[in-house]
């Protein structure tokens, strides 16, 4: 006769089933507390190795090189607004215009195959490959860094919000037909409502695309912007700009994200 | 004495389907609606019930053969057939109350005018009318409260469960005041127990509220329960098998089931369909 089983192994025993949600907020926070103090210590423990330290500032280089920049004589500030304004310019052109062309290809088939092979051939461009057209056709000055932001936006956001106005629900067209609504009707009380996720979807992969252009913009010949300050810094080898510059981009990307993403769930309630 | 509203005759319709193929959906269908008929089709899947259904809401052209209603042809969709959907077709980013305004917004109502003119004699005349904002507002809240979600106005359709979007589509559809109601597998995705609960909504709204219903199922026992008559149609080609008279009176409520004469019908539908959905080469 087999031993009775206790209760504790049959616990032990027992297999659960895989656990996909996100745990509870406070193991939650004491992660992401964990993740970033950890970051950093590696961060600090490597550069500790003068070989990578000629490469990668350390914690306290990047701390110091964010003192003097931010100085009443540095240049930090203005490099930020500077690269803000393209990319908010950039992005916001695209935005503008990336609606009404995804629209117009959602609603009329005609138009989407006129125009999708060029969306989809372009799209396989990097946006950094322009850059010498655009310098021959526009110049140095604050034009050609826009352009480059806003193909790069403007593919990306035309291709999300039209598959969202292609992928209307046709239930709802039908339950609309029935009530005796025309195609304007149809259009302005149902496709654009129900499209409306997609463009926020859009936008906040538009945000992303104009911001990793962002360097390659300030590649067109520029003295400020972030973008320019790192190449500047690779110059004199100053890695602690050159790590500054990127974390400042991160932390302006995490923040316009965060920002669409409060608009998204005011806007989307009923989502 | 009965008065036909709908009339279907002889209406064929062939699909093409992905591999090249022509699919025979309805082949040679007759079928008299009359006016404030509670008509059930039942019968295999890819029967053409749902094709029969969207024709007659004008949701689809047909290859030959005539379909009229009040002796027009029907040549598209009209707030005068509300079609309610098994998938309820609720407008997700509005809410209960302007989900069924929405649906009144096309429609236009009759209103008698008089006018005396120079030689004093005076004329009726009929012009139509939009809903204003406030008549839109008091109907909405009318069928709110006949589909018991009184409450739940401002709600947005994510937050109710499959059992109340069904009813406010069905208020939605009751508030359009159509003269035909058609209703595709509307309780099909709901659980037993809300199933039972909106066909007896449904029945006392229909004896109430008196109004043509076409409603399809594959449910023999929701068929039976719910028509004045039974259309079984057989699949590949589709075609009308047979139609039954239920005749039960009304009120009818679940119990109804357990009448003898219940049992005969749904035995005999049941027994019909089952014999052609086994013939179904599969």
């Amino acid at each position: 006769m087999p031993a009775p089983v206790q209760d504790s192994q049959l616990k032990k025993k027992a297999r659960k089933l895989k656990d996909f949600s996100d745990g509870t907020a406070r193991t939650r926070y004491i992660l992401m507390a964990i993740s970033i103090i950890g970051g950093f210590a590696l961060w600090f423990l490597i550069t500790l190795i003068p070989t990578i330290n000629t490469f990668l500032a350390s914690p306290k280089q990047v701390w110091n090189a964010l003192l003097s920049e931010s100085a009443a004589n540095g240049r930090y500030f203005k490099d930020i607004s500077i690269s803000l304004q393209r990319v908010l310019i950039g992005f916001g052109l695209a935005f503008v215009c990336s609606i009404p062309v995804s629209f117009l290809m959602g609603w009329y088939p005609k138009v989407r195959n006129l125009v999708e092979p060029w969306i989809q051939f372009m799209r396989t461009i990097p946006p950094i490959a322009l850059i010498p057209l655009v310098i021959l056709a526009m110049g140095l000055g604050e034009s050609p860094k826009y352009t480059i932001i806003f193909v790069a936006a403007f593919l990306v956001m035309v291709v999300t919000i039209y598959q969202g106005v292609k992928e209307v629900d046709k239930t709802l067209v039908k339950a609309a037909y029935t009530f005796g609504a025309s195609d304007k009707d149809l259009f302005f009380d149902i496709v654009i409502p129900a499209s409306f996720p997609y463009i926020l979807v859009g936008a906040r992969l538009g945000m992303a695309a104009s911001l990793t252009t962002l360097i390659a913009a300030e590649l067109t010949g520029t003295t400020f912007g972030l973008g320019a300050r790192i190449q500047g810094a690779q110059q004199f080898m100053d890695t602690s700009i050159v790590l500054l510059g990127i974390i400042t981009i991160g932390i302006i990307g995490f923040v316009l994200d965060k920002i669409l993403l409060l608009i998204e769930k005011k806007l989307t309630t009923w989502k | 004495m009965t008065e036909k509203l709908i009339t279907i005759k002889d209406v064929h319709k062939e699909y093409k389907v992905e591999n090249g193929d022509n699919v025979n959906a309805l082949n040679g269908v007759t079928l008299d609606i009359d006016k404030n008929e509670f008509v059930c089709v039942v019968g295999p899947s890819g029967c053409g019930k749902t094709t029969l259904l969207n024709i007659i809401a004008g949701l689809e052209t047909y290859d030959s053969g005539k379909v009229t209603m009040h002796g027009q042809p029907i040549v598209g969709p009209g707030p005068d057939r509300g079609v309610i959907f098994q998938q309820y077709a609720l407008f997700p980013w509005m809410t209960v109350r302007k989900n069924i305004e929405y649906g009144l917004k096309f429609i236009r109502k009759p209103r008698n005018v008089e006018s005396i003119d120079e030689s004093g004699n005076k004329t009726v005349t009929t012009v139509l009318e939009r809903y204003d904002t406030k008549e839109k507002h008091d109907l909405a809240n009318r069928y709110i409260k006949m589909v018991n979600l009184t409450g739940f106005e401002n709600s947005f359709p994510k937050a109710l469960s499959g059992g109340m979007k069904q009813r406010v589509a069905i208020a939605r559809g009751y508030a359009l005041n159509s003269e035909v109601l058609l209703m595709d597998e509307p309780f099909g995705a709901l659980d037993a127990q809300t199933r039972a609960q909106l066909q007896e909504d449904l029945l006392k709204t229909w004896e109430t509220e008196k109004k043509t219903i076409f409603f399809i199922t594959h449910d023999v026992d929701e068929a039976v329960l719910l028509a004045t008559r039974v259309v079984i149609m057989s699949a590949r080609p589709g075609q009308i098998k047979e139609i039954v008279d239920i005749d039960l009176p009304y009120p009818r409520t679940q119990a109804t089931k357990l009448d003898p004469v219940f049992m005969k019908h749904k035995n005999y539908i049941w027994e019909t369909v089952y014999k052609m959905y086994l013939e179904i080469p599969k």
